[in-house]
């Protein structure tokens, strides 16, 4: 018995001191990311094979702002990827990020898509859009997101979870753009309209409206390729041809976009890969890959779009500082609370 | 208790001649208890204030939907795992040795992955209403009703079903120890068996089937995924939002602090239960009377009620599993899913192996001396199950790097050498994450079973001369040998599902199932998401086959094991 359990501490112990020794490469760059792990994989895979810098990941979908803060000046990380803009930005105002200094993404990327002190950049946009049933909603009919909260249309919109950075980042957008109250009585007005309770993805929604359960869908852009494509699962086609997007804006001042972004840490050690990681995110062929494999539309002006993607139709996003949205964030989330959107 | 088990009165006096055992189960304690404490520290921290807000808004809601799931997932766990569990251990009726260890599959699935297949399977354009439509005609959703899984009751269904087996296992073991002597002298007082069951065998059975009920509740309230999925606002749920989109830790360790209190109180009802549990069980016959043999129209009930849950919560289930992980049999074969499955069966088997030693350490030694703040420390170990696993995570993740840190900053200042992390952000770290988070199954089961050798034989052991170390790894030790399996395979179990802290706190580069179910479950990616549950199943199952027969082979015979987790199984 002793000596069995003797033998099992020791094995624990070799096992677990073996695996604690930091692997060490000759080069390499340490990511903290919350994006979705195999959306970002064919960039990195393509990253090492340009530079032969390594990429070693760390998916955060939680607790990312707490590791680096509990971390401190010993943090491994040097890049930090978010699929959204308010959680770059409050690793900025946490002082956990450093400007990013490189003519290259100074150039590629608008300022407006630039933290001001250079503390994060965003890389990809995703228009949130209403996709409406071909059938059902005549084209025109929906043309501003305040369309959304006329009585209307009660008992005929779908949307997932108001606490979705999806949603919470266009009720911050609508804040900026029309004030606290007025934001709230459009939340308000949309939630009255809901043809169901909040739930599931994006997806769903779509599906939703095939079903016949609702005839628009708060829906991000880049889902309609996704299922446009699903080769294994060709009945989210079916879905997909059911709808049509149609590109919402602020009373014609623009569509929302939201964000991925990205940092690198106060404390990298690599920092010159670090640098070299965001040029290549930031450069022609990445930008032109966002928009290939991902749906997603390039942030750097000009670069080429997906025909897929060109096929939903042109807009122009809203002029917005991606800094006011990011404030605006836990405002938001407090109005979705106020209007019980998630009931 | 008598002084042969070494027992001085409990006071600060016995601090002066603490012995080893009693330090390092005095220093185990702490060391779980730490993140815990760190738990209580944020919730007080200064940060934006949030819960005004929560208050006047939401709050009262996460209440109400966290104490009707609670509600319903104890009464369901009850009402199931009790069932069962009697009709398997008194009865014999066709299939029932199957039953006997299969009603315990379930507890192999995680409750996210449960939540998405039925809902794959309900949903409107699922089989089930597809069927119901191609049969009956209807077009739309508005021709008819149909319950939305999406929902709290959904929501208790689901969980329902996948924890029931922790009441199931420990009511059959209660059965089991009572069988004979007290069931026949009812029957002989005139009572029918109806009667019997409830005036007699229950009763007795009560603390073992709250201890199972307040497992499956404490998986309850700190399960995200399900909810998530399910759209149900409970204190969870509310934690992590005020995390994420209002940006308050503060706030959310304050939430998981209500969480705390629910427990404790919780806590405090089983440990009242098991307080009886350990009286009632002094004088105890160890053969089970022989099981009756029930009518055909009996028997097809009795089978039918066994055979539901299994069917719902393990065989349709893992059937949908392989359907969909055969669609994407190709991520199964790639080197991320072979180094996922390798990890996850090592952080499970080491947590394992790690909770059950310190949970040993901290029984033995409360039975050594006991000490006031050994049992303050030890109850608050307990709770760790209960807490939200990202919450708890940064409770370990804080105090580790704080360590970390501090011996870098010793070793710069000193040497002008700066080590670095050295636990933090390891296999070590998340390892000892998984330990202070299922510590507490583990914990149970010793204190239990050690609880229920008797003093005499400590005495008998310390008159042949054998030192405390001597005694449990000689006498101890081989008495609750089935007790100790058992909780090495809870923790194990719980270890494959394990997800929260697993995220927030693992090493670059490492990938479990769960993470692997995560990553495409997040995005209702289900079928890609098969593949990796599975895996999760069907390694899960392995230590239900390996409990069943690696306790079966020998009998213990001086104590009952832990109120019997390894009864249940060697019965079956």
């Amino acid at each position: 018995m002793k000596a069995k359990f003797l033998l099992v501490l020791g094995l624990a112990a070799t096992v677990s001191a073996s695996l604690a020794v930091p692997v060490v490469a000759a080069e390499e760059v340490n990511l903290y990311s919350n994006r979705t792990p195999d959306l970002i994989a064919p960039f990195l895979n393509e990253f090492t094979k340009q530079t032969g810098i390594k990429v070693n990941i760390v998916h955060a979908a939680t607790g990312m702002l707490e590791r680096l803060q509990a971390e401190g000046r010993n943090t491994p990380a040097d890049v930090v990827l978010t699929a959204d803009v308010s959680r770059v930005d409050q690793l900025a105002s946490a002082a956990l990020l450093q400007p990013v200094k490189s003519a290259l993404i100074d150039k590629n990327i608008p300022a407006h898509f630039r933290q001001h002190d250079g503390l994060w950049i965003a890389l990809t946009s995703r228009a949130r859009v209403a996709y409406i049933a071909k059938d059902r909603v005549m084209p025109g009919a929906i043309k501003t997101y305040e369309d959304l909260a006329k009585p209307e249309w009660k008992g005929k919109i779908c949307t997932r979870s108001g606490k979705h950075e999806y949603n919470v980042g266009l009720l911050a957008a609508m804040i900026a753009e029309k004030g606290e109250t007025a934001a709230e009585d459009w939340a308000r007005g949309v939630k009255a309209n809901l043809a169901r309770k909040p739930q599931g993805n994006d997806r769903v929604q779509v599906k939703a409206i095939k079903d016949g359960v609702c005839d628009v869908a708060i829906v991000n852009t880049y889902y309609m390729g996704l299922m446009q494509t699903n080769n294994k699962e060709p009945e989210q086609k079916e879905w997909s041809n059911a709808v049509n997007i149609v590109f919402p804006t602020f009373d014609g001042k623009g569509t929302h976009v939201n964000v991925s972004a990205a940092g690198i840490t106060k404390y990298s050690k690599n920092k010159d890969n670090a640098v070299k990681l965001l040029e290549f995110l930031a450069s022609d062929l990445a930008q032109k890959m966002y928009a290939e494999t991902n749906f997603e539309y390039p942030v750097k002006p000009g670069a080429e779009i997906a025909p897929l993607v060109k096929s939903w139709g042109s807009f122009t996003a809203q002029e917005i500082n991606l800094e006011t949205i990011a404030k605006n964030w836990g405002l938001a989330s407090k109005i979705m609370d106020r209007v019980d959107f998630d009931s | 208790m008598t002084d042969l088990t070494g027992s001085t009165p409990k006071t600060f006096a016995s601090l002066r001649n603490l012995d080893g055992w009693s330090l390092a189960a005095l220093a185990a304690a702490l060391l779980v208890t730490f993140p815990i404490v760190t738990v209580f520290v944020l919730a007080v921290a200064p940060d934006t204030p949030v819960f005004g807000h929560l208050a006047s808004t939401v709050l009262p809601r996460y209440l109400r939907t966290t104490a009707g799931l609670m509600l319903g997932v104890g009464i369901g766990t009850a009402v199931l795992g009790v069932a069962t569990a009697w009709l398997v251990t008194m009865y014999r009726f066709p299939g029932v040795q199957l039953f006997q260890w299969a009603l315990l599959l379930p507890l192999a699935i995680p409750a996210y992955v449960i939540a998405f297949i039925y809902t794959e399977i309900l949903d409107f354009s699922g089989p089930m209403q597809t069927g119901m439509r191609a049969f009956y005609g209807w077009h739309g959703p508005r021709d008819y009703w149909f319950p939305e899984i999406r929902s709290l009751g959904g929501a208790i269904s689901m969980m329902t079903l996948v924890l029931y087996p922790y009441v199931y296992l420990l009511a059959r073991a209660a059965f089991l120890e009572q069988a004979a002597g007290v069931i026949e002298a009812s029957r002989t007082l005139g009572r029918g068996p109806w009667r019997t069951f409830f005036s007699v065998s229950l009763p007795l059975a009560r603390p073992a089937i709250v201890i199972g009920i307040s497992l499956a509740l404490m998986e309850t309230l700190n399960d995200f995924g399900t909810v998530d999925f399910f759209a149900v606002q409970t204190l969870t749920l509310g934690l992590y939002d005020v995390w994420r989109n209002m940006n308050s830790l503060a706030g959310a360790a304050q939430i998981a602090c209500i969480v705390l209190l629910i427990v404790i109180v919780l806590i405090m009802a089983e440990r009242y239960a098991r307080r009886s549990q350990r009286y009632f069980n002094t004088t105890r016959r160890l053969n089970p009377s022989p099981p009756t043999q029930l009518s055909p129209m009996r028997s097809a009930i009795a089978c039918t009620v066994c055979v539901v849950p299994v069917a719902l919560g393990f065989l349709l289930p893992v059937i949908w599993l392989i359907y969909d992980a055969l669609l994407y049999r190709e991520l199964a074969e790639t080197e991320i899913f072979l180094s996922a499955a390798a990890n996850s069966l090592m952080l499970s088997s080491l947590a394992a192996v790690i909770a059950v030693m310190i949970a040993i350490i901290l029984a033995y030694g409360a039975r050594l001396r006991g000490g006031a703040l050994l049992k303050v420390a030890t109850r608050l170990a307990n709770v760790g199950y209960a807490v939200p696993g990202a919450v708890l995570a940064i409770g370990v993740l804080i105090p580790m790097a704080w360590f970390d840190n501090s011996i870098d900053s010793f070793f710069r200042d000193r040497f002008g050498v700066a080590t670095g992390l050295l636990l933090s952000g390891t296999i070590v770290a998340l390892t000892f994450g998984y330990v202070v988070r299922f510590l507490a199954l583990a914990l149970g089961a010793m204190e239990v079973s050690l609880a229920r050798v008797t003093p005499s034989i400590d005495g008998a052991a310390r008159t042949l001369g054998a030192g405390p170390g001597r005694r449990l790894l000689r006498v101890h030790l081989p008495i609750v040998r089935g007790s100790m399996l058992a909780a090495v395979i809870l923790v194990f179990v719980d270890g494959m599902k394990e997800l929260p802290m697993t995220i927030v706190m693992r090493p670059f580069n490492f990938e479990t199932l769960a993470t692997q179910v995560h990553q495409y479950s997040a995005n209702e990616r289900f079928a890609q998401a098969a593949p990796a549950a599975l895996g999760i199943v069907l390694v899960g199952l392995l230590p239900v086959i390996l409990l069943s027969r690696a306790i079966g082979r020998r009998r213990e015979s001086l104590a009952p094991p832990v109120p019997g987790i390894a009864t249940a199984v060697e019965q079956g």
